[in-house]
């Protein structure tokens, strides 16, 4: 894993009005890592993705990318770095086909006009090296699974040739046969010396795949684990916050009352 | 008997071919020929009908009206057919981009009457060159059209709101440019001339028509086959060659034999001319071009849209621009009819048939799925249906109401298809 992270927040804050949704957040991404992303509904998880992905600007704190602090304010901002982000709502359309979904917005020209035997050929090349397995990539998507859906959105983040993508809960609506073809393509990912975002409700998924485990907890970082050797209930208690009780809160004031 | 069938039935197997594993649900085209004729028959099933319905109604039509009046299938009334649609059918052109949306227009009559009165007082009234009147008239429908645009997409107004008020606002505007007169008489120069009812391709040569069709047949061919070159030295499937013979082979007949008909009256008009040629350009705009592939990712899914960075506001403004521009278009033409402008210029039903025209040849009002040339399939319905109640002395009612019946059969066409299409999975 490369020394500097591809990705790194530093103490991100985030306010929408009298909501503090983000407080002090640390987060690193390296390339090749995935680093999973855990949490309560209402912990931030959504408006720590929205931040990097510039939908929503940070109040505070930096974002550092590739080593040197960036401004992100809008979603060109994240696309241009090279964050490619994928939301639960997969935001494709049913009525333009495989290709036309993969390369909407960025359509290869050939001579002025589109050049569908190019992006044809580079869509099943990119299909073919994920091994996602559609019935044909001419096809529209109101014809696709909800996990092929999946798979072609997640294909479709990578046409922009990304160095991070962020997955917003790839799995949550899929089946067993479709959810283990979602996590293959994220290994695939990983393979491909991307740096993944995976944020899931689903602790079996996370294990299977992260390297690293944040737990963020009311907007705040609750810890952060390497996948081997932490069990789940490490994990979930750091999410629902089982680790904050009279015991270790007196443990606290202990250690702050001998310095 | 069985057993013995039994015992041979596996000698006949054919061996799986050695590809990659592929679910057996999935649904790809078969190879060859073959293939296309088991998709042809799978998309009828799933509700994706195409021009089929038009077709089927356009055949039904015609021999309804033949049967009551043999003058209707003559070389003179298919003539006039293919004359009077080209005004309408600019109009019903202007609608595809904004039922592609998921829109309407409300205002594209309106807009089509007040194009003839400001190409009448610029260019008689106020004696401007006639080229430069038509393109200043052309320019006005777009802003018209922009305008219509900026208060949906920028202000948010529902654009059949907009477009409503558009479709009165318009039509006083033509009044008062018209005030005092009632009518103004346009001269019969410049592209009035053109656009009028004795202008004909190629000065009524009798080889107008086929250089047309030869020109059409070709260029499907060619384009077909180049496609396909393209397609197999990528790598990629491509249309097998029977296929595409297949294609030109029936636009051939087609082309032809309208040539044809044509021929035995007077030719092609110039006005059909320039109709097809617009339908030309904008199928390939549509189809071939980003701006193409912005309408259409906008008509499925704005949200989609917008996350691929298109800007939607700006492919409204445009698309009603769009709508606008072939409006006043539209307006010239049926000017160019009667050589006036008139107070009844863009009223009556014409934006009824308009509309009807865009989805009877199968734009969804649903936005997404059409393509142009349901402009031209649906204009030969209604005007079929129009000129062949002239032809029976029908009166003005029984036409109101006959049009009024086919738009509904082609609305209840097209919810039914989009349902059996989502029922299948397809939409």
């Amino acid at each position: 894993m490369s020394a500097t992270p591809v990705l790194a927040l530093r103490g991100v804050s985030k306010r929408f009005g009298a909501v503090q949704a983000l407080t002090d957040v640390e987060l690193e991404v390296h390339a090749g890592e995935v680093v999973a992303l855990v949490g309560d509904n209402g912990a931030g998880k959504s408006t720590l993705v929205k931040t990097i992905a510039g939908v929503h600007p940070v109040d505070e704190g930096v974002i550092e990318w590739e080593g040197r602090p960036v401004h992100i304010n809008r979603p060109q901002d994240a696309q241009g770095l090279g964050i490619a982000t994928v939301y639960q709502d997969l935001a494709l359309c049913d009525n333009l086909d495989v290709v036309g979904n993969l390369y909407l917005g960025r359509e290869l020209l050939r001579y002025g006009s589109l050049d569908e035997v190019t992006m044809e050929k580079r869509s099943r090349e990119l299909l073919n090296t994920l091994s996602i397995r559609i019935p044909s990539v001419r096809i529209p998507i109101a014809s696709l699974s909800g996990g092929q859906r999946q798979v072609v959105a997640i294909a479709r983040a990578l046409i922009g040739d990304p160095k991070v993508v962020i997955l917003d809960e790839p799995t949550a609506a899929l089946g067993v046969e479709q959810t283990a073809q979602v996590l293959d393509l994220v290994e695939r990912l990983r393979e491909r010396r991307l740096g993944v975002i995976l944020i899931s409700h689903n602790m079996a998924d996370v294990t299977a795949v992260a390297d690293t485990v944040h737990v963020l907890r009311l907007g705040k970082n609750n810890g952060a684990f390497p996948v081997k050797g932490t069990t789940n209930e490490q994990i979930i208690a750091a999410i629902t916050g089982a680790t904050d009780n009279a015991v270790t809160r007196r443990l606290a004031r202990n250690a702050e009352a001998t310095q | 008997m069985s057993d013995k069938t039994t015992m041979h039935q596996p000698l006949d197997e054919v061996p799986p071919p050695a590809v990659a594993p592929l679910d057996p649900r999935l649904l790809i085209r078969e190879e060859g020929f073959k293939g296309y004729l088991t998709e042809f028959k799978r998309k009828l099933k799933g509700g994706e009908l195409g021009s089929l319905p038009v077709i089927l109604a356009l055949v039904i039509i015609w021999t309804i009206f033949q049967l009551k009046d043999s003058l209707f299938l003559s070389s003179a009334n298919m003539v006039n057919i293919c004359y009077f649609m080209a005004g309408t059918g600019m109009l019903a052109v202007g609608l595809v981009f904004v039922l592609l949306l998921g829109e309407i227009d409300l205002s594209v009559a309106s807009v089509s009457g007040l194009a003839s009165a400001v190409f009448a007082s610029l260019s008689v009234t106020h004696g401007l060159n006639s080229w430069l009147a038509v393109v200043l008239t052309v320019l006005t429908g777009i802003a018209i059209g922009a305008i219509h645009g900026f208060f949906f997409a920028k202000i948010g107004v529902p654009a059949f709101v907009v477009t409503l008020a558009g479709f009165l606002g318009w039509t006083g505007l033509m009044q008062w440019l018209l005030r005092g007169t009632g009518s103004l008489t346009i001269q019969d120069k410049g592209l009035l001339h053109v656009l009028g009812q004795r202008s004909f391709f190629m000065n009524q040569s009798i080889a107008g028509a086929y250089v047309l069709a030869t020109l059409g047949v070709a260029a499907l061919l060619i384009g077909s086959l180049i496609d396909q070159g393209r397609r197999r030295s990528a790598g990629v499937p491509f249309r097998p060659t029977s296929e595409i013979l297949v294609r030109t082979v029936a636009l051939a007949i087609v082309a032809y034999t309208a040539a044809y008909v044509l021929n035995k009256s007077a030719g092609v008009p110039n006005a059909l001319v320039i109709f097809l040629a617009t339908l030309v350009v904008c199928d390939f705009v549509l189809r071939r071009t980003t701006f193409g592939r912005k309408v259409f990712a906008v008509g499925g899914s704005i949200e989609a849209a917008r996350r691929a960075g298109i800007n939607v506001a700006m492919i409204r403004i445009q698309v009603f621009a769009i709508s606008g521009g072939f409006a006043a278009i539209g307006g010239l033409f049926l000017a160019g009819q009667t050589y006036t402008a008139t107070l009844q210029a863009g009223t009556g039903n014409l934006l009824m048939l308009a509309i009807a025209a865009a989805v009877i040849g199968g734009t969804s009002l649903f936005g997404g799925r059409g393509n142009v040339w349901s402009a031209l399939l649906g204009m030969l319905v209604i005007q079929s249906i129009q000129t062949g109640l002239d032809l029976l002395n029908m009166d003005q009612s029984i036409q109101y109401m006959i049009t009024g019946a086919v738009l509904l059969a082609a609305v209840v066409v097209d919810s039914v298809s989009r349902r059996t299409q989502r029922s299948s999975g397809r939409a």
